[in-house]
């Protein structure tokens, strides 16, 4: 009782507080993109995300720039929670208390955030498209806004692969070791297998709500691998309208008519808790899970044999905002914090993969050692990241609505469905 | 809960002469200043001009809850019927883009898609199950708690416990039961629906109708309960003496009696059920499968929030209101009846 009552006050507290920014945006003449305030230094604040190892990182980033600078001092906090942290910092750029640099913005809310005139154009800054280009090679053009400009910094990718339990697939009689998942045929097949053995419920079991980002996690990184690695928009045209994207739709309806994965969402891990043999997951979930399951990773299943599999990239990247006073200092710390030594850090700290074009070279003894995360670090350049579009939310939810209503629960025909989101689709992308 | 006693006060009253002392200080309070000539007492001085009302210092106590009503909701809601007719979008302080009036096109947007249309649809299929299984209920529930004489906070406590939990905490154990291997469908054996009740398009919607019923009965028992404190016993009594039974005693004593709370009920529960969120959200994860349990407030979050398309939102939050308004003003006269 006292801690609703807790929450109620705060959330009270938290719309007062937002009415009465929202009453005082409109006398503010601050932010913007002065290119006069850009080479100002001076204390900075950024945020990083709650994930256990990303703090720790970002703390000692944060300790060894400070020592350094002692007049340039970054403030860091987590991002405060909410339901997700793109509405926390989308209320927090309307607010004008966003703060300088966040390491953990999601490329698909780049370009309301950007619309919204809450983010700064790397670009602006002397050398910062080279920079980039530098860093993340033929990587970076996919986190290039539709001007030309780049609002973020290609900074980590979780490259998306099959988690498979070993002890699950040897009791249903494959082979653990080298398990038949190399095509989107044998997936299936395998698939079946797993669930007629009666050695688990559940082959499979991504999340089948209806959140706009859940079709990261069952089409988009069979898409990628289908088509050799395009995008869910290519010019601002929906490409997955195609013969590729129809097929890996008809095969997870198939998955989901022969109940080989559940149409429920599951409270937990079910790749932990044993309730399907196979996760789709980056290499975030090395760590959690750990020594609880004897797992193996496989890439994301291709249409032909023999063809080089790509995945979904699960990108975060930096983004430098335009409340932002000391900008020179911000960009500083960016260059800082994707420097050679902080990128070994992370990786080091979290498993995931700098998005630095020289990522298996540069770190081979890293993975020489961790033979477990090679696999990863091959996928980081093969993987697709979300489009840069206007509307991109709002596509991503038009086509989830279209999966759902076709392939989870097929109440149109795929046909039907992926035609009525394309045009959609490409009415929103056009939009400016 | 004095609510409960007010209009028995009032009606107390044949004359219609006010009843004076603490009802003048409450009218006050009430109207925040609103000056009454009857409100002056028993001075038989001439009538002064009183800006503040009779009892100034009212208006001070209420000053805070006003302003807090002003900025908290009469400001957010007048800027939403603006946001509404504009074509509108959150930007960072100083940041200038045009937004301008579009008239109904972010109305007609909303009215033309059919998701808001299904929404719309869920919502009622939610009240037409929801509301009346509240009422009838929590009545009956309350009526039988009034006469158990044992274990009394034990049940009253139970049924509350519901109700100040959170909602998200509670779901968990929903789906549990609710799940395709879950308890409700073990006990069922060969009878469970399939699909199972939170992915099959019939069920979703009475399911999450029956879990709001069962999480918000505490509350509407409290209100049944102090509404029968307020039924006199003499009429129990004299009934009994002549010969009615307890069902007839149920029908045209305690429902009679209770119609201020029923209208309460009726009106708190239409609200609640419009204002419907968390439990489209979690326990069918997003308003599954395929849409059969969104709600207008889901939608709203999504398109606002989500997608940053306020404007769209706030014409969709707008209809809302004026649907809750329509319907409650339909229940008022049905429920309210003689009240009037």
């Amino acid at each position: 009782m006292k801690r609703a009552f807790a929450s109620r006050t705060l959330s009270i507290a938290a719309i007062a507080a937002m009415g009465l920014s929202l009453a005082a945006c409109g006398g503010s003449d601050s932010g913007g993109t002065g290119a006069s305030e850009e080479a100002s230094s001076g204390p900075i604040d950024i945020w990083y995300s709650n994930n256990e190892d990303e703090v720790a990182w970002g703390k000692q980033m944060v300790s060894s720039w400070n020592e350094q600078h002692p007049d340039q001092k970054i403030s860091a906090q987590q991002i405060p929670a909410g339901k997700s942290s793109e509405e926390v910092i989308a209320a927090s750029i309307t607010a004008g208390t966003a703060p300088c640099l966040i390491f953990n913005t999601a490329p698909v809310a780049v370009p309301q955030f950007q619309r919204m005139g809450g983010l700064v154009a790397l670009d602006s800054f002397e050398g910062g498209a080279d920079y980039i280009k530098k860093r993340s090679g033929e990587l970076a053009s996919q986190y290039q806004s539709q001007d030309g400009s780049f609002y973020q910094i290609p900074w980590k990718s979780n490259p998306v692969v099959l988690f498979y339990n070993k002890a699950i697939f040897k009791e249903a009689g494959l082979d653990p070791e080298n398990p038949p998942l190399g095509t989107q045929e044998e997936f299936l097949e395998t698939a079946r297998t797993l669930v007629e053995s009666g050695a688990v419920d559940n082959a499979v079991w991504p999340s089948p709500a209806s959140d706009f980002f859940q079709s990261w996690f069952d089409f988009y990184p069979f898409y990628a691998a289908a088509s050799g690695g395009e995008q869910l928009l290519e010019d601002g045209e929906a490409t997955f309208n195609s013969d590729e994207g129809k097929a890996v739709a008809e095969m997870w309806k198939k998955i989901y008519q022969e109940g080989l994965s559940s149409k429920e969402v599951y409270t937990g891990d079910s790749f932990v808790d044993g309730k399907a043999a196979i996760a789709i997951s980056g290499p975030w979930a090395i760590a959690a899970y750990g020594d609880q399951v004897n797992w193996g990773t496989a890439p994301i299943p291709v249409t032909e044999e023999g063809a080089e599999s790509h995945t979904f990239a699960d990108a975060k990247n930096i983004a430098l905002y335009s409340a932002c006073e000391n900008k020179g200092t911000a960009w500083e710390v960016l260059k800082y914090a994707t420097s050679e030594e902080q990128d070994r850090n992370l990786l080091e700290m979290t498993g995931q993969m700098p998005m630095r074009a020289d990522l298996t070279t540069v770190y081979a003894d890293y993975f020489d050692e961790n033979p477990a995360y090679k696999q990863f670090a091959e996928q980081a350049n093969n993987a697709v990241g979300v489009p840069q579009a206007p509307n991109s939310v709002e596509i991503w939810q038009n086509f989830r609505n279209a999966w759902v209503g076709s392939v989870i629960h097929p109440n149109d025909s795929i046909d039907e469905a992926f035609e009525k989101a394309a045009t959609e689709i490409n009415k929103l992308a056009s939009q400016q | 809960m004095s609510w409960m006693t007010l209009p028995r006060s009032k009606r107390v009253q044949p004359d219609g002469s006010d009843p004076a002392g603490s009802a003048a200080a409450d009218s006050a309070g009430r109207h925040g200043g609103s000056s009454d000539g009857n409100a002056g007492g028993p001075a038989p001085r001439k009538p002064r001009w009183r800006p503040l009302g009779a009892q100034p210092v009212g208006v001070l106590f209420s000053a805070p809850y006003l302003l807090f009503v002003l900025a908290v909701l009469a400001y957010p809601l007048g800027y939403a019927v603006y946001i509404s007719f504009h074509d509108f979008f959150f930007t960072a302080p100083g940041v200038s883009v045009p937004k301008p009036f579009v008239g109904f096109d972010n109305y007609i947007a909303v009215l033309t898609d059919p998701a808001v249309i299904r929404s719309f649809g869920n919502i009622l299929i939610f009240l037409v199950i929801n509301v009346p299984l509240t009422v009838a209920l929590s009545l009956v529930l309350a009526n039988a708690l009034n006469r158990v004489t044992r274990l009394r906070t034990f049940f009253r406590v139970s049924y509350y416990v519901p109700y100040v939990t959170a909602s998200v905490a509670v779901i968990g154990v929903w789906l549990f039961l609710f799940q395709q291997n879950g308890l409700i469908n073990s006990l069922l054996g060969s009878l469970a629906p399939e699909p199972s009740w939170l992915v099959n398009s019939w069920l979703a919607m009475p399911t999450v109708a029956l879990y709001v019923t069962w999480k918000q009965l505490g509350f509407f028992i409290l209100l049944y309960l102090a509404a029968l404190q307020n039924i006199p016993e003499e009429l129990y009594e004299s009934a009994a003496v002549d010969g009615a039974n307890k069902w007839n005693q149920f029908w045209n004593i305690t429902v009679p009696g209770v119609r201020p709370a029923s209208v309460l009920v009726t009106l708190l529960a239409t609200i609640t059920g419009a204002n419907l969120f968390t439990e489209p959200y979690l326990l069918t994860a997003g308003g599954g499968p395929d849409g059969a349990s969104t709600s207008p407030v889901f939608l709203m979050y999504r398109t606002g929030i989500l997608q940053g398309n306020p404007d769209i939102a706030a014409a969709l939050g707008v209809i809302l209101v004026i649907g809750v308004l329509l319907i409650a003003l339909i229940q008022r006269r049905l429920v309210g009846g003689k009240e009037e």
